[in-house]
């Protein structure tokens, strides 16, 4: 990650092209100056590292099921093993891969940069996060390594607490410490855009990127506290024997099933979230205009925030809950795909009259719209009381929340990836293998994952170890597709690397982008800028000024 | 047995149909609003390709007075297309999960990991269930440890099995054949192995197989029998109300509770009552019964409820006349 270059440069000497010799990447050196950084970007950076681990072992777990699935069957794996494959692979991206995710990384290294800061509010406790996630993480890697978990991520009770003899606490224990990473992510992140927006900066002046991570900060610190008091029941049963959700102990299944859900909907916002202010940066950067229809989009981050709380009874429509509950569920559901369309609308109409360019991160962004087009829509099937009866818990649903979670929010994330990059480590990567990657990425995961809608439609149930052969062709075809999204996951992961060494230098405005984030260096001084930056103007005011307008502040 | 047709499973019941009509209509919204998006980006893609290093996009929303008009079409079309679809899916749902009058009652109960049912008359079987075709049949449904869900994709309708109450499970075949029958809900280690046929017959095909096979005592007899072993008539006499209630002709009435609220005399009911006596006392009576928790199956539990649901009102002699 450090260049090689052995000695801190001098403060204030300069390149020959005059920008800063310093950055925060050479400004001190050894594990100390990471481990114990306060700097926002260079714990971003942290966040990198630890989350691509918990993705090439999520993605690892992906590969040997989608191989088991090659064959009707259930003749690779045991079953309990084939259980315990799902289920890690669940937890680990979900809890250690999605939900951090943006925020952790692109969040975190960008919202300072963008309102114009010189850190988050609170650099202390988001180090503190970062060592949350990676104790929680932890955790749940040391109980993969004793036998993993085997009850499914959604630990469904009684079953989680009474029939199984696999890791749930070890897991559970990992899953809350990691939910108080997320927790205070997103504190830092509301105190910081409320308190710390440069001079101009107005809320309608925010990149909407920012904006995404404002809704998504309210689901973190209002959602995950429900779901550490769920755990926490949960291990109050398995250990006390205190009658919660075993009906043998007096208690309740599906009162789990509600405290569950009523944060695991809106988690899946928190993966969305992030990825939808990423796409609005890159249509209105590669189209060089700005984004259509600015307040609806944003405000839109927050219609889906607040709606999205009120929605997690859709999880439930044939578990025995009330019809008529089902009714209120499946209406409110249908209200949150509103803002979804909304914003899908504007992205498209942002095109109109634009200046496009067919960079790398704008394909990734396009493969985010027509992807979570076909997610969000599937989602308003599911919505649909009548047709989620016959598909619920089958691939109809895997395949769903694939095109969100994957098509939606890893597309997002890989997009703002290659747009910030540059940024982050001052360096190109090449042109060629990432416009391929985003293209394989693209074909990949919809072979694997549409066959998964067919199949759903047919019958075939989610976490079946064996099936019957009438579904292997669908499922050939999708392990098929998986190959090709595995090779596609792999080539940013090598030209990444390869970049950070061999890649050009990065100027400090590869894109002609017009965020506060591109008026700085790359890769940026420890103290983001050297003035203190003034805004003048909404964003995305195209052409893109050659130096912000600033003002050297009292030093 | 099973065929298998590429895009669509087996359609077995009218409410199947209904069902796939339904996904038809919302499929169809989908294909048109991703085409409309997909050809749209596409052609502004091309259209509006870059041409110059310097050129920028020109902003149409501030110059534009019905941009806002705009962003209020593509609201509110959405809106009422997505209300349109939540009417019908809940019409749809509402068909799915009430029975007609009338319909057939047999017995499921659900258990890591193999399906039990009983039908009317008592015959059981073990992850099979045989109905006659153009009778509508209603699965009423416990399990005896994790959540289960019964589900039969060619009739298009999931329902969970719990452990804590009896839920409802209705369909109307119209056509023979075997058709599968999964668990749906996630249940362990053999949660894939769960699963069996439905075999829907002709009427009479039906009550040769009823009566080729060996068959124990019906429900409700076999409920009577327990209703003496378990001493239960000692207490609940048919003809004196002294310690605990009559239980002839409660069933489906409203009784009074202790607490002053009053309840549906149901199944879920009289399940409760025998495993938690104290829970919903009748007006009058003493919290006197003991539990029957731990030592009574959900099988026999379900066969006590058919012995209940039996006693007509004035009928005094049904048990005592068995002696």
């Amino acid at each position: 990650m450090t260049p090689a270059a052995a000695a801190t440069p001098a403060p204030g000497a300069t390149n020959p092209d005059g920008s800063p010799r310093t950055h925060y990447l050479n400004a001190a050196y050894g594990l100390k100056s990471w481990l114990l950084t306060r700097d926002h970007k260079r714990i971003a950076l942290l966040y990198l590292v630890s989350i691509s681990v918990f993705f090439a072992l999520g993605g690892l777990m992906a590969v040997l099921i989608r191989l088991e699935l090659v064959t009707p069957e259930g003749d690779l794996f045991q079953p309990d093993i084939y259980n315990r494959l799902f289920t890690m692979h669940g937890v680990l991206m979900i809890f250690f891969f999605l939900i951090p995710g943006i925020p952790a990384v692109l969040g975190n290294f960008l919202i300072p940069l963008m309102i114009g800061a010189r850190d988050l509010a609170f650099p202390r406790i988001n180090l503190l996060s970062w060592y949350l996630y990676s104790i929680g993480g932890l955790f749940t890697l040391w109980a993969l390594l004793h036998g993993g978990v085997d009850t499914g991520w959604t630990f469904y009770t009684p079953l989680s607490t009474n029939y199984v003899n696999t890791s749930v606490l070890t897991v559970g224990v990992g899953i809350f410490i990691a939910g108080f990473s997320s927790i205070l992510t997103g504190l830092n992140f509301v105190v910081t855009i409320h308190r710390m927006r440069a001079p101009g900066m107005t809320w309608f002046r925010l990149p909407l990127f920012v904006w995404g991570h404002y809704a998504t900060s309210l689901i973190q610190i209002l959602g995950t506290p429900v779901v550490a008091i769920a755990i926490l029941l949960v291990a109050a049963e398995r250990t006390l024997h205190i009658g919660v959700f075993d009906p043998k102990l007096g208690g309740d299944p599906i009162l789990f099933q509600h405290l569950f859900w009523f944060y695991s909907h809106p988690a899946v916002y928190i993966m969305i979230l992030p990825s939808m202010g990423v796409v609005s940066e890159l249509v209105a950067t590669f189209s060089r205009k700005p984004i259509f229809g600015y307040k609806f989009v944003a405000f839109a981050s927050i219609g889906i925030a607040v709606l999205g709380f009120l929605v997690w009874g859709h999880h439930m429509f044939v578990a025995g809950q009330s019809i008529y509950a089902g009714v209120i569920f499946s209406v409110l559901s249908m209200l949150v795909a509103v803002p979804s369309a909304i914003k899908v609308f504007n992205w498209t109409a942002t095109l109109y009259k634009g200046s496009i360019s067919w960079d790398t991160p704008m394909l990734y962004a396009l493969g985010f719209i027509g992807l979570f087009t076909i997610g969000g829509l599937t989602g308003v099937m599911l919505a649909t009381l009548g047709i989620d009866a016959h598909v619920h818990d089958t691939y109809f649903i895997i395949a769903h929340f694939h095109y969100i979670m994957v098509g939606g929010a890893i597309m997002g994330y890989l997009g703002g990836l290659h747009f910030w990059w540059p940024k982050i480590t001052g360096r190109m990567y090449p042109l060629f293998w990432s416009k391929l990657s985003a293209l394989v990425i693209f074909i990949g995961f919809n072979v694997t994952f549409f066959p998964q809608f067919i199949l759903g439609y047919l019958g075939m149930p989610r976490r079946y170890h064996s099936y019957p052969p009438e579904f292997q062709v669908l499922n050939v075809m999708s392990s098929a597709g998986a190959t090709v999204l595995g090779l596609g996951y792999l080539m940013p992961l090598v030209y990444f690397i390869w970049s950070m060494r061999y890649g050009p230098k990065a100027p400090p405005n590869p894109w002609g982008a017009t965020g506060l984030e591109w008026q700085t260096t790359s890769p940026p001084p420890v103290e983001n800028f050297l003035t203190q930056p003034i805004v003048t103007a909404p964003p995305y005011t195209y052409p893109a000024p050659k130096r912000t307008p600033e003002v050297t502040v009292g030093v | 047995m099973i065929p298998s047709s590429p895009l669509l499973p087996d359609q077995a019941s009218d409410v199947a149909r209904s069902v796939d009509h339904l996904m038809l209509f919302a499929l169809s919204g989908l294909v048109v609003f991703s085409a409309l998006i997909a050809i749209l980006v596409l052609v502004f893609m091309v259209k509006y390709r870059r041409r110059g290093d310097d050129e920028v996009g020109i902003d149409v929303y501030e110059t534009n007075p019905k941009s806002h008009v705009l962003e209020l079409v593509w609201s509110v079309i959405p809106l009422g297309l997505l209300l349109v679809l939540f009417g019908w899916g809940t019409k749809v749902f509402f068909d799915q999960n009430r029975p007609p009058a009338g319909a057939a009652q047999y017995w499921v109960t659900g258990r890591q990991w193999m399906w039990k049912i009983q039908h009317p008359d008592g015959r059981r079987e073990i992850n099979e269930l045989h109905v006659p075709v153009d009778r509508a049949v209603q699965l009423r449904m416990i399990s005896e440890d994790v959540i289960h869900d019964f589900f039969v994709p060619a009739f298009r309708i999931h329902v969970d099995v719990l452990p804590t109450r009896y839920t409802t499970y209705w369909f109307k075949a119209n056509r023979t054949g075997t058709f599968h029958l999964f668990c749906g809900q996630y249940c362990g280690v053999e949660h894939s192995k769960m699963v069996g046929h439905v075999i829907v017959m002709e009427p009479r095909a039906y009550e040769a197989w009823l009566a080729g096979e060996k068959t124990g005592p019906s429900a409700i007899a076999s409920g009577e029998e327990l209703f003496v072993a378990k001493s239960c008539n000692t207490c609940h006499r048919p003809d004196s109300s002294a310690r605990a209630p009559i239980l002839n002709g409660v069933f489906g009435t409203q009784v009074s509770l202790n607490d002053g609220t009053k309840a549906l005399v149901n199944e879920d009911y009289i399940r409760e009552s025998i495993l938690n006596p104290a829970a919903k006392v009748v007006a009058g009576y003493q919290p006197v019964m003991p539990t029957f928790k731990g030592q009574i199956s959900e099988e026999e539990l379900i066969q006590l409820v058919n012995y209940v649901k039996s006693l007509k009102a004035a009928s005094v002699t049904t048990a005592e006349a068995g002696k």
